[in-house]
């Protein structure tokens, strides 16, 4: 299942997705994350699921956009530190970042 | 020789006209739903207010997010290259430039001779811009100048759920009705702000001296806020709504009709740039 | 949340309902299933997963408050009590505060869940628009999500932007759909893409002497592209089905059909009992519905207890 946590605003498409299909729960990504954007818990989008599954905290869903902007996802070719420590390659930073960077 | 600076905006228009580097007049008017005639209008009374004739002025530049609206400029530099140009003139030391109006925000790096090396955005939203502000101080019914004042009197951070001016509106509404107090209030909607605002500053970095233009940087109570949030001291120039007009006309002094600036620059370019 | 207003242009009727053919005391499992949104609550009852009876009420001052609204107004026509109700569960904005729940799921997997009961197992894509928020959600043959892409950080895209314009044009909500065909030529999208800035560029347009209806249509384009670039991010596949308030806005569900080139699910009972006996069908309260079949499959597959008192 693919969640993607996030928003759309006016300015543009935010979205963190985690794949909970490949998510192992090993919760690396919550350790490397310097928002402190991340948790690991059970799947809100399915209940009847057993295994834990990494996520971004509820109160941080809404702020993601400005949460994420320093690591600078989609700035250039080095991976953001979440994706950088996800080995099952579960989470990505969605396209749409790079309107943040330089347009005008 | 005279030239003059013509910045369109969202919500306002700014002009500047200078001499040898010194402003000889500057005028501020709403940009309305003609832009063309806002800034038409508003650059004779600029004129008259200098005591000059059109045809006293060598170049006219113009930039803002609706520059290229000025039928009569000799040439459209962006955004970013006029702030850079305003705020190397009044602050050498400066190497971050956050610029907030009513309906943009920006963040900008600059080199020690002004070169724009990168930037970041956010437009389109009203929640990171001065338009968040004024929703924010009709909601709390008090001007944005008391608004400042209350939240400079606040010691308590209260965070605020909604990241949008409509929906934060509704939350300041709730809080009023929960008997907050209206400094913690007037606070928390400074430091909404200045936490979006921040997050793009980070992206190019926050390398000081960081200096803050655009009408928002006239507002004490989200400066404060800002400092708090990046742990370093902003500076704030006189008259911060003027300094991309002024980046203008400056461009319009040394004859730059047209700019384009980078984002990313590469640090190779960066050293070379030390060098020169 | 806001002063009492002389007309309220942004509200829906209130309505309730109870199936004749359905009597509670013979079933087994009578389950609810409590959707408290931002500006409207459903409670929906069911018994062995058939529905029961619904209610569609304004929220009210709190979570609390507005659970029990909805829940004694889909009550008022039955003798069924809350005590009689083996398992209930709380979704929307307001599920952490319901109290007669004992469960809360998000309203994400209870739209999917939904939106399958209401437009049937074809479905793949759900649209649901509610007060705050707006989501598109992708699911199997059984309702479960396999993906979703929410938004309820920005207004614009929510049934807040929709208000926001009935209030500045002084329009009920309810009439905007309609009115938005009542034109000559479809007018350019408004291109502000967020609602504040919107409400700028709209008083220009009435300064400018366009005419209402023409504003209307060209704020439900825009509120269509919106969601077509979402749903298109999102990834369509059909069959499409929507849910929520949205659903009632003719104005913009005809816009988005155009701009996506698919048609959404027609507003009718996929099973053809209910669709036979005329029972209405309301598409505010799928995520009720999802709640109350949750409920269901919990007690019947052993992963919760029935906290029946009478």
């Amino acid at each position: 299942m693919l969640a993607n946590y996030g928003f759309k605003d006016g300015s543009g498409n935010w979205f963190l997705e985690i794949d909970s299909d490949k998510c192992n729960g090993c919760g690396k990504c919550v350790e490397a994350c310097p928002a402190k954007a991340l948790e690991v818990g059970e799947d809100e989008y399915d209940p009847f699921r057993e295994e834990s599954v990494a996520k971004v905290k509820a109160e941080e869903r809404k702020k993601l956009r400005y949460s994420c902007a320093p690591c600078k996802p989609g700035y250039g070719e080095n991976p953001t530190p979440c994706v950088a420590a996800c080995e099952p390659g579960a989470i990505s930073h969605a396209d749409g970042w790079e309107l943040l960077y330089g347009q005008k | 020789m005279i030239f003059a600076g013509i910045d369109v905006g969202g919500k306002n228009v700014h002009i500047v006209i200078t001499k040898d580097g010194t402003i000889l007049a500057k005028v501020e008017g709403p940009t309305g739903i003609n832009k063309a005639e806002a800034a038409e209008k508003l650059y004779e009374e600029a004129l008259k207010k200098a005591g000059l004739k059109r045809g006293d002025i060598s170049r006219v530049v113009a930039t803002g997010s609706s520059g290229s609206r000025v039928a009569f400029a000799d040439g459209v530099i962006p955004d970013a290259a006029a702030d850079a140009r305003g705020v190397i003139k009044l602050i050498p030391s400066a190497r971050t430039i956050i610029d907030v109006g009513a309906e943009e925000g920006r963040a900008i790096k600059i080199g020690p001779e002004g070169r724009v090396l990168d930037f970041a955005i956010n437009e389109r939203c009203a929640a990171g811009t001065g338009t968040f502000v004024d929703t924010m101080s009709r909601a709390l019914e008090v001007s944005v100048e008391e608004m400042a004042k209350l939240s400079l009197q606040s010691t308590r951070s209260i965070p605020m759920n909604a990241q949008c001016a409509v929906f934060g509106e509704s939350e300041v509404v709730s809080l009023i009705h929960q008997k907050t107090p209206k400094h913690d209030i007037a606070r928390a909607v400074h430091d909404a702000i200045a936490g979006r605002v921040s997050s793009v500053a980070r992206i190019v970095g926050l390398e000081k001296d960081v200096v803050m233009i655009g009408g928002v940087a006239k507002n004490t109570g989200f400066t404060e806020s800002l400092k708090r949030d990046i742990g370093m001291d902003v500076n704030v120039p006189d008259d911060p709504e003027f300094v991309s007009a002024l980046g203008a006309a400056t461009a319009a002094a040394t004859g730059v009709l047209e700019e384009k600036v980078e984002a990313k620059v590469v640090e190779k370019e960066m050293i070379e740039e030390g060098k020169s | 949340m806001v002063e009492a207003k002389k007309v309220e242009y942004w509200r829906w009727p209130e309505a309730s309902w109870v199936n004749p053919d359905i009597d509670w005391q013979k079933g087994k499992l009578v389950t609810v299933g409590v959707d408290v949104g931002s500006v409207s609550s459903q409670a929906v009852i069911m018994v062995d997963g058939q529905l029961y009876a619904y209610s569609n009420t304004r929220t009210g001052s709190d979570s609390p408050d507005s659970a029990w609204k909805c829940v004694n107004m889909a009550l008022k026509d039955s003798n069924l009590k809350v005590d009689n109700v083996d398992y209930c569960i709380g979704t929307g904005y307001g599920r952490v505060n319901v109290p007669m729940a004992q469960q809360a799921i998000t309203e994400i997997a209870c739209h999917a869940r939904g939106a399958n009961f209401l437009y049937g197992p074809e479905i793949r894509t759900v649209l649901d628009m509610g007060g705050q928020d707006c989501k598109a959600i992708r699911c199997d043959e059984r309702g479960k999500v396999t993906k979703f892409m929410m938004n309820d950080k920005c207004a614009a895209g929510t049934g807040r932007g929709m208000e926001v314009f009935a209030d500045l044009i002084r329009v009920p909500v309810w009439e905007i759909g309609s009115r938005s065909f009542q034109i000559e030529k479809e007018p350019p999208m408004i291109s502000s893409t967020c609602v504040v800035f919107a409400k700028t560029e709209v008083v220009g347009l009435l300064q400018e002497g366009v005419p209402e209806n023409d504003i209307m249509a060209a704020y439900c384009a825009a509120m269509a592209h919106r969601i077509t670039e979402l749903l298109n991010r999102l990834g369509m596949e059909e069959k499409f089905a929507i849910t929520g308030g949205i659903a009632k806005n003719e104005g913009v569900v005809k816009r988005l059909e155009k701009e996506l080139g698919v048609k959404a699910a027609d507003k009718v009972w996929y099973d053809p009992n209910m669709r036979d006996k005329g029972l209405p069908f309301d598409t505010q309260i799928a995520g009720g519905i999802g709640a109350a079949l949750f409920a269901f499959a919990m007690l019947e597959r052993g992963k919760a207890q029935s906290a029946r008192k009478a």
